[in-house]
Parts: C-alpha cells; sequence; structure tokens
C-alpha cells in the first residue's frame, strides 16, 4: 500500500521535472574513413586499391587513430567538453561508434576535438586502456601515445613496399621533443536533437595532399624518429576531419 | 528542488530493493571463492584480466583443474596427461619441436606455453586463435586424434569410475555427476591461476632491482624503430604481457604448408598469420614459432635482422623486407638476447601451487 502512494506522489513529480527543463542530448559519436568521399571500411584491407595525390597505387591494411577532449560550442560561445578519448581501430567495429559522457542541450553547435592527446593527456603508460592496446609511443622519441597507426603497401603491382604512418610526438633531437597534436576546429554548424549522432569523418587521401604533397619514395618507413615526417603529419592532419550529423 | 528529486529517487530505489528481496531461491552450492591474485604490475599497466562470469573461480576448482592437468586418466589409454606436451619446467610448453600424441603421432605445431592466459583479451587460443575461450580450448586435446586420442564419454566414464574423483567433483561444483564441461571449466580454472610477472624485467619495471648496461641497451634496441623494431607486436614496458594478442605474418615463408589464422577464417588476406606470443620466459620455451623451426634465439633474432622473406600477406611493420630485415650489429644482436632473457621468470616455473599434486 505504502509503495503504491510513493509511486503516485513521485509520477506527476517526475514528469513535470523533464517538462520544464530543454531537453539534452547524450552525444554519441560515430567515425568512419572515406577515400575523397568513397568508404573505406576494413572489408577493403589489403584488397581495395587506390591513387594518391602524386598517382601512387596503394593498399591499406591498419588505421588505428585517437581523438580525444571533444567539445561543442554553441551560438553563445558556451563550450560543452568532455575529457574522454576514443581510440579507433578500423579492424574492430565496437570501436566505431562511441557514446560520451558529453550532455549538450538542443540546439546549433559546433564541434572541436584533439587529434592525439594534448600535452597534459599525452602522459606516458597512464592509461591501461591504451596500454593493453599496445599504443604506446617510445620513451626514447618522447613517451605518451601515438595518435595514428596507418600502414598498407605501395607500388602494389610493381614491387610492393611496406609504408607505415605512425604519428605522435615529435624527437627534434636526442632529449629534445615538440608537441605535434592537432586541435581540430570545424566550423559547419550542427544542429543536434534527441537521438542525433554525429558523424566524424576521416579522409584518408588528405594524408597525402594537402596542404604538404606526400612523397611515398621519400617518407616510407621508420618515420616515428624522423622529425620532418611527424611534422608533415601533423600540417596534414588538420583537412583530414569533417563532421555531419546523422 | 534537486535535492526534493533526489530524495524521491533514493525513496524509490528503496521501494524497488525491497520489492526484489525474499524471492525464494533454490539453496546453488558455492564453493570458496578465490579471486585471481593480479600482479601490482599489471593492476597499475593493464587491463583487468578476462574470467569467466558462467565459471567462477574456486579453491576446490583450483585445486581439481590442477589434479586434471597433470592425471594421464583423460587420454585414451593412460598414458598422457595435458602435463605431457604443457611441462611447468619449460613454462608449460614442450621442449620437443612437435609433440607426439599418445599414439606416437606427430603433430604439426610447437605446443604453447600457458601463461597470462587470463589476460589474452580477445580469448582467441591456438597459433590460429581456432578457440575463443579458455574453456573451449580443452575440448580440443583429449579428443584430437594426434594428441590424447579419447573421446568424452570414454574419460568421463574414467572418471567416474574413479574413487576420489567423484567428490573433488562435489566440493568444486557441488555435483558427483561428471560431465565434459565441468572438466573443462576446472581446469580452465586452474590455467587462469598460471600467471608469470616476476622477471628480472618486471622487478626493475617495479624499482626493485637494476638491469645489467647490457640488457638496458637491449631494451633501446627492442623500443627503437631504427634498431630491432619489435615494439609494435611484442609489446613494451607498459604492455608487460609482451605480445600484442593479435595475428601476423612476420615474414618467415614465401609459400604456406600452414595456413594459421587463414585456415580459421576462411579469409586469403589471413593466410600465414600466427599469434604473436609473449616473449615471457623464452629461456625455457625452446624451440620457437609455430612450427619450433628454430632452436635457439640467436636464430630467432637472425630471422629478424636478416632472414625475412616476402609474401602476400607479411605485415606491413616487417619494415625493412627490401634489406632481408632490421640488420642488427653483433653487439646489438647479442644485447637484444640478454633483455629477452630478463624477461623470463623461474618463479613462475618453480611456483610450488604450479606442479604435478599427483
Ligand atoms: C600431444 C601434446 C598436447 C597435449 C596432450 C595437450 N596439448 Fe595443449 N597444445 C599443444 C599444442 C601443439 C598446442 C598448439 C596447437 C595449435 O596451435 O594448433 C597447444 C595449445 C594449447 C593452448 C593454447 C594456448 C594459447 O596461448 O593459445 C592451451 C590453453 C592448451 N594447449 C591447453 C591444454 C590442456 C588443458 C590440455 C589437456 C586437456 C592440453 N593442452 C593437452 C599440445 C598438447
Ligand atoms: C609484425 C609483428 C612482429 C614484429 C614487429 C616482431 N615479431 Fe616476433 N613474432 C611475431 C609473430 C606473428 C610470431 C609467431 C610467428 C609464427 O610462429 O609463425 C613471432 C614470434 C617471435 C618469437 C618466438 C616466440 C615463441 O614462443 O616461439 C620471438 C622470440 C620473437 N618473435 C621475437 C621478436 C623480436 C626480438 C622482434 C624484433 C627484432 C620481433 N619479434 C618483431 C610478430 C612480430
Amino acid at each position: 500500500m505504502k509503495k503504491i502512494i510513493f509511486f503516485l506522489l513521485a509520477t506527476p513529480f517526475l514528469i513535470a521535472c523533464s517538462n520544464d527543463s530543454v531537453d539534452n542530448v547524450n552525444i554519441n559519436f560515430k567515425f568512419s574513413q572515406n577515400w575523397d568521399g568513397t568508404q573505406v571500411t576494413n572489408a577493403d584491407f589489403n584488397t581495395t586499391l587506390y591513387v594518391n595525390e602524386m598517382g601512387r597505387e596503394l593498399n591499406i591494411s591498419r588505421m588505428r587513430y585517437l581523438l580525444s577532449r571533444f567539445a561543442l560550442t554553441n551560438q553563445n560561445g558556451d563550450v560543452f567538453t568532455t575529457n574522454q578519448f576514443n581510440l579507433v581501430d578500423m579492424a574492430n567495429n565496437a570501436t566505431l561508434t562511441f557514446n560520451s559522457d558529453l550532455v549538450v542541450p538542443e540546439g546549433t553547435y559546433t564541434l572541436s576535438f584533439i587529434y592525439g592527446f594534448n600535452q597534459e593527456d599525452n602522459i606516458n603508460g597512464a592509461y591501461p586502456i591504451l596500454n593493453s592496446a599496445s599504443w604506446n609511443w617510445p620513451e626514447m622519441l618522447g613517451g605518451g601515445y601515438h595518435f595514428m597507426q596507418y600502414e598498407g603497401s605501395y607500388d602494389v603491382n610493381t614491387v610492393p613496399k611496406p609504408y607505415n604512418l605512425h604519428n605522435g610526438t615529435a624527437r627534434v633531437s636526442d632529449g629534445v621533443f615538440e608537441q605535434n597534436f592537432v586541435t581540430i576546429t570545424l566550423t559547419n554548424p550542427l544542429v543536434i536533437k534527441t537521438g542525433s549522432e554525429i558523424n566524424i569523418k576521416m579522409n584518408i587521401a588528405e594524408w597525402f595532399k594537402n596542404p604538404d604533397l606526400w612523397d611515398l619514395d621519400l617518407y616510407n618507413i621508420t618515420l616515428m624518429p624522423n622529425f620532418a615526417a611527424q611534422k608533415l603529419m601533423q600540417r596534414n592532419a588538420r583537412s583530414v576531419f569533417s563532421a555531419t550529423i546523422n | 528542488m534537486v535535492i526534493r528529486f533526489s530524495i524521491y529517487i533514493l525513496l524509490l530505489l528503496l521501494l524497488a530493493s525491497s520489492c526484489s528481496t525474499s524471492e525464494n531461491t533454490e539453496e546453488v552450492y558455492m564453493a570458496t571463492p578465490l579471486a585471481l591474485e593480479i600482479p601490482q604490475l599489471f593492476q597499475d599497466r593493464i587491463l583487468p584480466p578476462v574470467t569467466s562470469p558462467t565459471n567462477p573461480q574456486s579453491v576446490e576448482g583450483v585445486a581439481l583443474g590442477r589434479k586434471l592437468f597433470f592425471d594421464p586418466i583423460l587420454s585414451a589409454d593412460g598414458t598422457q596427461a595435458c602435463a605431457s606436451c604443457h611441462n611447468p619446467q619449460n613454462a608449460f610448453s614442450d621442449e620437443r619441436r612437435f609433440s607426439v600424441g599418445i599414439d606416437g603421432s606427430i603433430g604439426t605445431r610447437n605446443s604453447m606455453p600457458l601463461h597470462n592466459l587470463a589476460w589474452n583479451y580477445n580469448q582467441k587460443f591456438f597459433w590460429d586463435g581456432r578457440a575463443i575461450t579458455i574453456e573451449e580450448q580443452i575440448f580440443g586435446p583429449v579428443t584430437n586424434p594426434i594428441e590424447m586420442k579419447n573421446t568424452w564419454p570414454n574419460a568421463v566414464a574414467s572418471l567416474q569410475n574413479q574413487t576420489t574423483y567423484p567428490e573433488l567433483f562435489r566440493e568444486a561444483f557441488g555435483t558427483t555427476t561428471i560431465d565434459s564441461v565441468l572438466v573443462s571449466k576446472a581446469i580452465a580454472q586452474f590455467l587462469r591461476t598460471l600467471i608469470s610477472a616476476n622477471s628480472r624485467f618486471d622487478r626493475h619495471l617495479m624499482g626493485e632491482n637494476i638491469l645489467t648496461p647490457q640488457e638496458l641497451n637491449g631494451i633501446d634496441v627492442f623500443m627503437n624503430e631504427s634498431k630491432g623494431d619489435c615494439f609494435h607486436c611484442h609489446g613494451n614496458p607498459f604492455n608487460p604481457l609482451w605480445t600484442d594478442n593479435t595475428f601476423h605474418n612476420n615474414g618467415l615463408d614465401e609459400t604456406f604448408s600452414d595456413l594459421g589464422l587463414g585456415n580459421v577464417s576462411g579469409d586469403p588476406r589471413d593466410n600465414g598469420k600466427f599469434k604473436a606470443p609473449s616473449l615471457r620466459n623464452l629461456a625455457f620455451t625452446a624451440p620457437y614459432m609455430h612450427d619450433g623451426r628454430f632452436e635457439t634465439l640467436e636464430e630467432v633474432i637472425n630471422h629478424y635482422s636478416e632472414g625475412l622473406v616476402f609474401s602476400e600477406t607479411i605485415d606491413p611493420l616487417m619494415k625493412t623486407i627490401a634489406q632481408g630485415g632490421v640488420q642488427l650489429t653483433e653487439s646489438d644482436k647479442a644485447d637484444l638476447k640478454a633483455f629477452l632473457l630478463s624477461l623470463s621468470d623461474s618463479g613462475f616455473i618453480n611456483n610450488p601451487d604450479f606442479q604435478n599434486p599427483n
């Protein structure tokens, strides 16, 4: 009997409570990859051939990348942020969705996030989930974590050769390091309603062309200690990402 | 308002919990729970182990699993135990290149060491990942014609007719009726306790001892992309499992007599891929690779240094394939070997809890 009374008392209150506030949206992200607009999934790994900006034929065998500090800014300039991160591994479809703890009122926003980790977050060995994924960046190169591991073969139809675009902290010289993350700020408005999902897209072809042309003859393997290659990836990262609402 | 709202929620939660109690459930047998002892190093650095929701660890279950593991009763003619091919002194692997089954038939793969299996996050077991839990894995060897060559009805009957086992199953699982599922559960519980985290290198990471200059240069070779470049597949000081738990073609062969993962997935892109093994306890686990082709660590290191061969599915992480390998100097090779050996844990192989109880 008592139980029923409590329910009767509580129910109208609960309803009233949700009626007089603006609808809040729990932000879920989806991650997808494309090559100049053609969807790329792990089914394409090692089989589908792509031609990069310099005309080199290549395939893709692995793509993992880390994004962090997702932030939504509304039209008044209020910023909603989360300090969560997500490691996307194209081989593992479960990592292509990310239900974040970010909650924002319905409305129009722009999205920003960090490609990799900023200096404050990029702490050597700090995250068991990333350690377990062997995502660490060697201490001799500044430590912390990889931002990206993108691998495949090029000149596939003649003499196949491996390429490894591994990106992280840049080593200037022994013991001297330079931050190498990128704050990606997208300017297109995203209209967020209950149930909407933010789709973050990576155009893989952009790594090879914008703003700098990527020459695979020059930069193919052992790029982790290569300062010039690290900085080239940082520059080209800016044009790789876009976002839409689903 | 927020406070009043919270009070209502609390009251509702209380009510909800009062509703769900006092349901008269059947008395379920509970053996003595036994939590896995997670080494501090693992606790600090990596994700928790994978345990089974339907097979909780217990004192009695682990003891029974250990007894079964060392007991030849599971094989068709009572001559071969799991331990025959998984010897504690070899970190639970086999010093023979190919293990020999009860009737003398010879397999095509080298036995695997059994350590830190609960930290195999993908739970894909065997060189080719074909078993997806430890429990499932155990169904393999008992009936495998080139291993214990038994049938489950026969194995279960042998256990049932024996004087001590029915009582031990009752203590572990609350029933004297033995079946294959309970056998696999007990052995799986024992296998999960085989934890190795006390090598010289582990103690170095815990700040408890100091490595030699040679070992220190060895880890540098291992972690240096311009030298050994081993860490992308075999862990690093923050992933002290020393494996990435996934499958790669590391350039052993031009053509494959054993397709490995490709045989399991049916995908030709997986041909020639095998599990990257943990580099723990190499001092005890020779010979090396899925087919035990290398007898020494020198041979393994020479493979990566100048012996790589190309095939279509070779991992792009075998970056220096055009030069045949990473081209280490003789002294870097020696240092790399010294580092690899510092990952061996003699306390593990001599742990009294892991020896034959029969
Ligand atoms: C005749 C030798 C032999 C016997 C007996 C045997 N094994 Fe094995 N074991 C092997 C070989 C060889 C492999 C690797 C097989 C493969 O990859 O196909 C293996 C692999 C395994 C693995 C996989 C480890 C990993 O990291 O993926 C486990 C676990 C295992 N055995 C447990 C057992 C248990 C438990 C028993 C007893 C019920 C047993 N084995 C009996 C030879 C044997
Ligand atoms: C591309 C990933 C990859 C890289 C990089 C790599 N390995 Fe391996 N390693 C493997 C795989 C896969 C196997 C098992 C291959 C097989 O048996 O077919 C293996 C096997 C081994 C084994 C045999 C272990 C055993 O129990 O049989 C040793 C030792 C080893 N690697 C050491 C090294 C060292 C040292 C380096 C660096 C010089 C290195 N590996 C680089 C993937 C890799």
